[in-house]
């Protein structure tokens, strides 16, 4: 059944369905509605889990990690700064297999201190060894948390997934949302059975000192297993489809109007529903544009998106988020999957936008798609107010 | 894939932390022990083991002789002593 909801109450709602056993999670705006909605729920008696309060971030991912390496399902959220603040802890659940799922409402890095939305954050940490998968919208947030767990449990995988959805957008924005019956939840999602567990009866250590003759072996396995996690998302998204009835394709990319396109906007995350409004705007008008929605970051699908767009001649790369220094996070890996291929695009243009929360109009993705006829584009920042910038500061 | 992940007590490969030993370790007198458990809590290699009063013992091959055990008794049943003095089963 549809219901009007909020996104934050929309991911409390699917939280509660996959029962977890331990919630921890401390207050950040945009993240906050989640998590208080769900203590609610603990305090109402209507949630089993045991709802930890902490006294920061550092120490709600340390919860989580604790209680998941005791066996039990989890579940956590942050944003911004509370993720970084997780940080440490956040590679260390990476580092011992442990299926923890975490909500990222992303939100821009200070300073300067911005509470809005951009996608800095995740992306910052994509080499945590965390499975990150983008939500455009709110059905497709709450949809991406069952697959989440379904997949970091996976006894091949045993990985931990963040599910980023764009702070504000999604998570206060309104939607009508299908929240499953628990029912057709507990089909998809059986109770997590661990691989190995903390037990006073059956004692073991976890992310023990490994000596240069272990690390990197640790890291290789995970490398690896991201390969079975590329095979992995298909899969599960066949089966939820047959268990909701909603089509994710193969879950790692959507392709819009991409098979005879000749101008192709790639994105990520809620900004991909603007885009689509364009495409329809513009082929409407008979301009052969798509969109190339990237739905896993991590592991990234390189070989897929090559397949899609190997017949586009032109592609524009639009991050919500910077590599200060350096080319754009997911423009990067756009280039090296292209490097070397016999069918590329002749163009890849980067873009910026969005950043700290500055809205991505229609017009900007319209801009975008003008700018994609000229010469190639490196690191353009799109809706830029020059009239902020100097060259010097002071006299 | 899995890489090297977790360590069962008495598994660890070869680290036999007994040789980090310096000086001093434990021993259990093993004569006003009540059976408290809290050696064998305490001890950070996890290599203290009994059941029974009387009975409490560390594995010397792992025995850091860290000295926490004897702190941590409450009948003063382990002493800390010099290494080579005999002894190591009383």
């Amino acid at each position: 059944m549809k219901e009007f909801l909020e996104g934050s109450h929309a991911v409390a709602q699917i939280v509660k369905l996959c029962k977890p056993g331990v919630i921890s999670a401390y207050p950040i705006t945009p993240q906050t509605h989640i998590v208080e909605d769900l203590a609610q729920m603990v305090a109402n008696g209507e949630l089993g889990s045991q709802f930890v309060n902490v006294e920061s971030e550092h120490s709600a991912a340390s919860v989580v990690l604790g209680g998941s390496a005791a066996g039990v399902r989890v579940f956590t959220a942050t944003s911004s700064q509370g993720l970084f603040l997780m940080a440490e802890v956040v590679f260390n659940i990476a580092g011992m297999r442990l299926p923890v799922v975490m909500t990222c409402a992303n939100r821009a890095i200070s300073a300067p201190i911005s509470i809005w939305n951009d996608q800095q954050d995740s992306i910052s940490l994509r080499d945590a060894g965390w499975i990150q998968l983008y939500a455009e919208n709110i059905q497709e947030a709450v949809d991406l948390h069952l697959i989440a767990y379904r997949l970091s449990e996976n006894k091949s995988i045993m990985l931990p997934t963040m599910v980023c959805m764009d702070g504000f957008i999604l998570t206060h924005g309104m939607e009508a949302v299908d929240i499953p019956t628990q029912e057709d939840v507990d089909k998809f999602l059986p109770p997590y059975k661990p691989l190995y567990k903390l037990d006073p009866a059956e004692p073991l250590s976890m992310g023990l000192l490994a000596t240069p003759d272990y690390y990197m072996e640790t890291r290789f396995a995970i490398q690896e297993t991201f390969k079975d996690v590329l095979k992995v998302i298909p899969a599960l998204s066949g089966e939820f489809k047959s268990s909701f009835g909603r089509d994710y394709k193969d879950g790692l990319v959507e392709e819009y109007y991409t098979k005879d396109a000749e101008k192709v906007v790639i994105a990520m995350g809620s900004v991909c529903g603007t885009v689509k409004e364009v495409v329809d705007a513009m082929r409407k008008k008979g301009k052969k544009v798509g969109l190339l929605k990237i739905i896993s970051y991590r592991p990234f699908p390189y070989a897929r998106i090559c397949e899609a767009l190997k017949n586009v001649p032109r592609i524009a790369v639009l991050d919500k988020a910077v590599s200060l220094g350096g080319y754009a996070p997911i423009a990067t890996e756009i280039k090296a999957a292209f490097f070397g291929k016999k069918k590329s695009p002749k163009v890849v243009s980067s873009f910026i936008a969005g950043l700290g929360g500055r809205d991505i109009t229609q017009e900007s993705i319209k801009e975008i798609f003008s700018k994609l006829s000229q010469k190639e584009a490196n690191l353009e920042f799109i809706d830029l107010k020059p009239e902020l910038l100097k060259d010097e500061y002071g006299e | 894939m899995f890489g090297p992940l977790i360590v069962r007590p008495s598994r660890s490969k070869g680290d036999k932390t007994g040789s980090w030993r310096i000086k001093v370790k434990p021993k259990f007198l093993q004569k006003n022990c009540i059976a408290c458990k809290m050696c064998a809590l305490v001890c950070p290699e996890g290599c203290i083991s009994g059941k029974e009063k009387n009975t409490y013992i560390c594995d010397y091959e792992y025995c850091k002789g860290c000295g926490l055990c004897a702190i941590v008794c409450p009948k003063a049943d382990i002493e800390m002593v010099e290494e080579g003095s005999g002894g190591e089963n009383k």
